[in-house]
């Protein structure tokens, strides 16, 4: 054990992933924006690489695949290193991934705006890319496993169980999820017919969401609260239960999204069931966080990072109890199919999984580059902005769920609709604009943070070639 | 402390622990036929009809219109039948949609003639001037490319012979283009002149919108 002071860490694989997620949190947003002025003014469907259906899903794949798994690989590669203690065994490897996850997704974004789109939400990509994101993920695989057996800490810590079982999960649902017959080289063929291609899609869907934006998530805020804070996390044992009821209720509720649909019921009952139980274990998640500030809750003010990290619970909080409820077969009949949906899906993401990784990265980059954070001040701005900008963009999303749900279900006294589509439709219009609006404040946050981490790296090129003298005092174990 | 200091025995136990509700409620019911029923009423698409089910795919389509019908009153009213499982026995991927910023497609077919649907797609807001729906008149400069067809229908299990297919392909093209066909002012109207007598992608995606719901219809008319 005495040799590990000396051991080097591979922190240039976890600064390129940390950089690659900033570039395609920055596409991705930018594209969002796009479609969402292309939501009440149609004219920007320029042209076919441009239209609303090509774009919407470079906006879910390059925030979700490009930014979301690039900050997990980023800091799982870091997690994974200082609590086992061990460096990453095969850094060419890394590398490689890194190279083949960043051309995957620009490969990714030039084909859905060509259209080659296999329509499977969230597994939009056509067979050849399917395939090197199975490739990209095998290697990460295999260094998350090689670090762990070789590592020089016994006991791992919380956060490596849910990068362990996100490794399992998403290689499970992703080649499931993707079986298919090739046509040419840009077209195949799902394996599944109808109701069983939509049961596994939202399976998949569901689950893609959960182990790429509640898990991974959560093993960075397991790992940096407590590191940020100074403050042990407040339960083992609660994290224990969450843990694996979390992972085992899970895998049961995709058909929620699939509710009335022509899917046999009881399969939709069950997910019912199973989302409801779901808020316990995401609570356990919840209260876990704010018990471990008890008595030390001035952190909230006088630590920068603690905002983003309670911040970023709360929402967790809240939309693991939207989640379920609106799983309920009467709410879902008037929410389904609306904007309320896209608000609740939008808090998780621009509230807590932004949330968590940009404090993750905050906390992170100054540490693997030797340099102090370049201003906390613009890191409280970043704050401010991306929290009011979630906020009026979900909360005006919510109402103008309501509105459109209300208006399908209205009818006149003689029984007849009271109104046709295209009114509940155009009535939303002023949502849109000011969802547009809420989207450039939220964006703006973004644009500081960016620059925030760039300036931090930037400070004093020198130091990032010479490895740093400063991780040797940081090397402490989780017992 | 057990397991957390086994990282390959807690890899098997989570993985165990995640495929127990997948294998429950996704895979045992992939291979229980009351959860995809085949029915006689329902046809699978043509060729024609496939290859404009390709382009609502490319373009998608899917991600502003749903095609289920819930079982619900005003639903029902709005739209039509609600949706039953055997109509999407043919359907690979299914395309059922989780948002509906345009209305539900599920009863299309039969709703309105050819030529509305030329007209609209060719410049929605011609016809609804506040609709946000993209235009897609380019689809009709778009000769339809028929080389891989039979390989669909063949991969996709339909049952057509590599003559069936051909036959499918020039009955479709023998009817918009010819002179008596109802929609053919409109057609003319946003088909280039040197694709009046060819297949276009815009004819393909109509043909396939007019088979939405339309076996389910043909029942209904029967009873």
């Amino acid at each position: 054990m005495s040799d590990a002071g000396t051991e080097q860490y591979n922190y240039k694989i976890v600064r390129s992933f940390a950089f690659s997620a900033l570039f395609w949190l920055v596409i991705g947003l930018i594209v969002g924006l796009w479609i969402a002025f292309e939501m009440f003014n149609p004219a920007l469907n320029l042209t076919p690489w441009l239209s609303f259906g090509r774009l919407r899903v470079v906006h879910t794949n390059g925030l979700g695949l490009g930014f979301g798994l690039a900050g997990i690989f980023a800091t799982s590669y870091y997690i994974l290193q200082r609590l086992t203690r061990t460096a990453i065994p095969f850094p060419r490897l890394a590398q490689a991934h890194l190279y083949l996850f960043n051309t995957t997704i620009a490969l990714a974004a030039v084909s859905l705006m060509a259209g080659m789109n296999t329509t499977k939400e969230y597994a939009e990509l056509e067979w050849p890319l399917d395939i090197a994101v199975v490739v990209f993920w095998v290697m990460f695989a295999i260094n998350v496993f090689a670090t762990l057996i070789k590592r020089r800490e016994k006991q791992m810590y919380i956060s490596l169980w849910y990068i362990i079982a996100m490794t399992i999960a998403i290689a499970i649902l992703y080649i499931v999820n993707n079986l298919e017959i090739p046509v040419t080289l840009f077209k195949s063929y799902t394996v599944y017919a109808g109701a069983n291609d939509a049961n596994v899609e939202w399976w998949y869907g569901h689950n893609i969401v959960g182990f790429i934006f509640t898990v991974p998530i959560l093993a960075m805020f397991y790992y940096f609260l407590p590191k940020s804070t100074g403050l042990p996390i407040f339960s083992h044992r609660l994290s224990i239960i969450s843990f694996w009821a979390l992972n085992f209720a899970y895998l049961w509720t995709g058909a929620h999204h699939l509710m009335l649909s022509p899917l046999p019921e009881w399969i939709q009952t069950v997910a019912i069931a199973f989302s409801i139980f779901l808020i316990a274990p995401s609570w356990g998640s919840v209260i876990n966080g704010y018990y471990t500030l008890q008595g030390n809750w001035e952190q909230l003010r006088t630590n920068y990072l603690v905002k983003f990290f309670i911040f970023g619970i709360t929402f967790y909080g809240l939309q693991t109890l939207q989640g379920p409820l609106q799983g309920l077969r009467t709410l879902n009949a008037f929410f389904h199919f609306t904007d309320w949906v896209i608000g609740h899906v939008h808090m998780g993401t621009m509230g807590w999984v932004t949330m968590i990784i940009s404090a993750s990265f905050y906390y992170m980059i100054p540490r693997i580059t030797g340099n102090q954070l370049y201003s906390i001040k613009l890191a409280n701005t970043h704050f401010w902005l991306i929290l009011v900008g979630q906020l009026i963009w979900t909360i005006t999303m919510w109402i103008a769920g309501i509105q459109q749900g209300a208006m399908w279900k209205a009818t006149n006294p003689d029984g007849s609709l009271m109104y046709s589509f295209l009114d509940t439709l155009t009535s939303l219009y002023p949502y849109y604009r000011l969802r547009f609006a809420a989207g450039v404040i939220y964006f703006a946050g973004i644009l500081i943070f960016v620059w925030n981490l760039i300036m931090t790296v930037r400070q004093s090129p020198m130091q990032d070639e010479a490895e740093q003298p400063t991780q040797k005092q940081e090397l402490q174990s989780w017992g | 402390m057990g397991i957390t200091s086994k990282p390959v025995v807690f890899a098997v136990l989570s993985a165990a622990v995640i495929l127990i509700g997948s294998t429950v409620t996704v895979f045992i019911p992939l291979f229980m036929p009351s959860t995809q029923p085949v029915s006689a009423y329902v046809k699978p698409y043509t060729s024609v009809e496939l290859e404009g089910r390709d382009i609502y795919m490319r373009e998608g389509c899917n991600n502003c219109h749903t095609q289920t019908v819930r079982p619900l009153r005003t639903e029902v009213l709005r739209y039509g039948e609600y949706s039953k499982p055997e109509e999407f026995a043919y359907d690979r991927p299914f395309l059922w949609g989780s948002r509906r910023t345009g209305p539900d497609l599920n009863r299309i077919g039969g709703k309105y003639p050819d030529s509305w649907h030329y007209r609209h797609m060719q410049s929605p807001q011609s016809m609804f001037e506040k609709s946000n729906m993209p235009p897609y008149g380019w689809l009709a400069k778009n000769r339809l490319d028929t080389s891989n067809s039979y390989k669909k229908t063949s991969i996709l299990g339909y049952g057509f012979s590599e003559k069936d297919v051909q036959q499918q392909i020039n009955e479709y093209r023998s009817k918009v283009t010819s002179q008596t066909y109802l929609s053919k002012e409109t057609r003319d109207l946003v088909t280039p002149a040197e694709l009046h007598h060819e297949l276009t992608e815009m004819d393909a995606i109509i043909a396939y919108l007019q088979k939405l719901g339309r076996d389910v219809k043909n029942l209904e008319t029967k009873k």
